[in-house]
């Protein structure tokens, strides 16, 4: 039977049927045939497409530029600052560091630098004409002249204290200070008065990210403030710089070394932890923006599906007359298809542009660097493809179930 | 192509479209078209002489019957296979021309040899010359809207003819058109027919257009009424 069938139809039947074909790219021409006909929707439509897209790869990325640029805040700064200040007594009251601390941490050996500041009990004011009570939460604090290299920490304008000024009526104002107090420049003639004593401002510090409780105080050389204000030398806050690779052992030895009779009345504390904290946190937010991302794609894409079925009404005239050249009903769903998926692409490329300028412009005007993770852009391209193929299915369906008779009759 | 039988075939077609009541379209047409023929099928509006056309050219399914186009019985094949007879030996002229408003007359008569898998060089260069063969060899890139109703119409019978199919069905190709632009069109199947020998069926309700081909069959509430090659025979 089989062999007949074969032999036979060549000898005396027709020629056989050879099916209908067309090229992936003829399909692509043919795909894109109705969005160049209609430029004004497909370009709306796209941009639908691309904003979905575009706020994917915009929270995903200035998430990343966030933490990159925690990191690198971080890796300037140094995580090997440790910071040694009284804690409590067994009792609950205020402790304090022994006079001889300082030294003695300078002693630890991967110890690479030390600074301290100490409490100095005086109002500051900006003349000596306001009352008493209001001292608006500004401190004073008596600095070491190797505080600012220790914490790494700039200077918004002028001069830190040194060894010429320490022991003058000098004083530096931390960020905020500078700000509650009125003052942003540093002139002659700029003074402030500090417990009955009038001090010129020689220096103003920009934020200190890994001492914050330094921008809201008035810092004054040790000299000077033994001498004025009669504080006995004895340290508040010790800034330690240790060996990076040895952060941990200098750690855990500080404590017994700045109060040997007391370890435990003594707080060792680590600033970089909490930026650390933050750069590992960051993206905690993420998933929600881009829950909302999701949404927006979602509705891009009913609108996706929308314009294609608009366009198989359109195009009915068009599919008949396709089929009538011989196409069959998958390269009518095909070319539907094609159109939907070039539609979305074409979105897809537009978000990931605009997603990654959005990313650069945030990121620059944050003085991060600008990180779009090629995941990001190449997700955001999958995902406008994955939406313009779902999207596009039912519509290429239904054109391909168009009967080309009744097409072709009502067009 | 085609074998020495007929080009077209058709044995006792029945089609019934559903409906209450059903309407017969055609009650048991046979017919059979021959290579080198140009035929004219004639009859009044609701003759069923549109069904016929659809029928022949595989765009429907009889309800009954045999339609053998090219020595094959279309009822018999799947869509892919009746896809591919209409893409290599079918072409089709319209009334309405359904030529693609976005493209030149060059690449709507390309399109015509679009799904038979040629190369786009080849179905250009192939359209060129089926353009210049209608006589429209300087419009190649003119767009439908820049052409005369005669002038589309001469680019749908380019489409049609451009990959020499068994045979061509054209649907009241004058029906949009003034009378001398009708008679240019006539002229010119006349022209295809006699020089080129294309098998050729002309749907027509116009008696003048029927009496210049060189055969008539008359249809009359879906049945053949009166063929002239057997009233000749």
């Amino acid at each position: 039977m089989k062999g007949r069938g074969r032999s036979g139809a060549i000898a005396a039947g027709p020629a056989p049927i050879q099916s209908s074909r067309i090229s992936a790219l003829d399909l692509l021409r043919v795909g894109t045939g109705g969005l160049r006909s209609r430029r004004v929707r497909t370009i709306l439509t796209a941009i639908g497409i691309g904003i979905g897209i575009a706020a994917m790869v915009a929270v995903l990325g200035i998430s990343e530029s966030s933490r990159a640029g925690l990191l690198s805040k971080l890796d300037r700064l140094g995580t090997n600052l440790l910071t040694v200040s009284p804690g409590q007594t067994l009792f609950g009251g205020d402790a304090t560091l022994p006079l001889s601390a300082p030294a003695m941490i300078e002693r630890i050996g991967p110890v690479e630098a030390t600074a301290a500041t100490a409490p100095v009990s005086a109002n500051v004011y900006k003349t000596d004409q306001i009352p008493v009570v209001q001292t608006g939460g500004v401190s004073v604090l008596a600095a070491q002249t190797d505080l600012l290299d220790t914490l790494r920490a700039d200077l918004a304008d002028g001069v830190f204290l040194n060894t010429a000024n320490e022991r003058y009526p000098a004083a530096v104002l931390g960020a905020d200070a500078a700000r509650y107090l009125g003052i942003s420049k540093v002139a002659p003639g700029v003074e402030i008065y500090i417990g009955g004593h009038w001090f010129s401002v020689v220096g103003i510090l920009d934020a200190v990210t890994l001492a914050p409780e330094l921008d809201r105080a008035v810092l004054i050389g040790f000299p000077i403030a033994e001498s004025t204000f009669g504080i006995d030398g004895s340290a508040g806050t010790i800034y330690v710089r240790a060996d990076p690779a040895q952060v941990h052992n200098v750690s855990a030895v500080l404590a017994g070394t700045a109060n040997p009779e007391a370890p435990n009345e003594v707080r060792v504390s680590r600033p970089s932890d909490a930026l650390a904290a933050r750069a590992a946190a960051e993206g905690a937010f993420t998933s929600l923006f881009l829950g909302l991302a999701a949404v927006a794609l979602l509705v891009a894409g009913v609108g996706v599906a929308n314009i294609m079925l608009m366009s198989v009404l359109e195009r009915r005239s068009e599919i008949g007359l396709r089929r009538a050249l011989g196409a069959t009903r998958v390269h009518i769903g095909l070319q539907f298809l094609a159109e939907s998926l070039v539609l979305s692409a074409m979105g897809g490329a537009l978000g990931v542009v605009a997603g990654g300028a959005a990313v650069a412009a945030y990121a620059s005007s944050q003085q991060w660097a600008i990180v779009v993770p090629p995941i990001a852009a190449l997700g955001g391209l999958c995902a406008a493809l994955a939406v313009g193929a779902v999207a596009g299915l039912y519509p290429a369906t239904r054109a391909a179930a168009v009967s080309p008779t009744q097409a072709l009759r009502t067009g | 192509m085609n074998g020495p039988g007929p080009v077209l075939e058709l044995l006792d077609v029945v089609k019934t479209y559903p409906g209450d009541p059903p309407v017969q379209a055609l009650r048991g047409v046979s017919l059979a078209i021959h290579s080198r023929e140009l035929v004219a099928l004639v009859g009044p509006s609701g003759s069923g002489k549109s069904t016929l056309l659809h029928v022949m050219g595989t765009l429907d399914r009889p309800t009954r019957g045999v339609v053998r186009v090219a020595g094959h019985d279309s009822t018999a094949l799947s869509d892919r296979q009746v896809s591919g007879l209409r893409a290599r030996t079918i072409g089709f002229v319209f009334q309405q021309f359904f030529l693609l408003d976005g493209e030149s007359a060059l690449d709507n008569v390309a399109d015509g040899l679009l799904y038979r898998g040629m190369r786009a060089a080849d179905r250009r260069r192939a359209a060129t010359a089926e353009l210049e063969r209608v006589g429209l060899g300087d419009r190649l890139r003119h767009k439908p809207n820049q052409l005369s109703g005669g002038e589309q119409q001469r680019v749908a019978i380019a489409r049609a003819f451009v990959g020499r199919p068994a045979i061509v069905l054209a649907d009241e190709p004058t029906g949009n058109l003034d009378s001398a632009a009708g008679a240019a069109i006539i002229e010119l199947l006349l022209d295809l027919n006699r020089t080129d020998g294309a098998t050729i069926a002309v749907i027509t309700h116009d008696q003048a257009v029927a009496a210049a081909l060189a055969r008539q069959v008359w249809m009359r509430d879906g049945r053949v009424e009166r063929d002239s090659r057997e009233a000749v025979a």
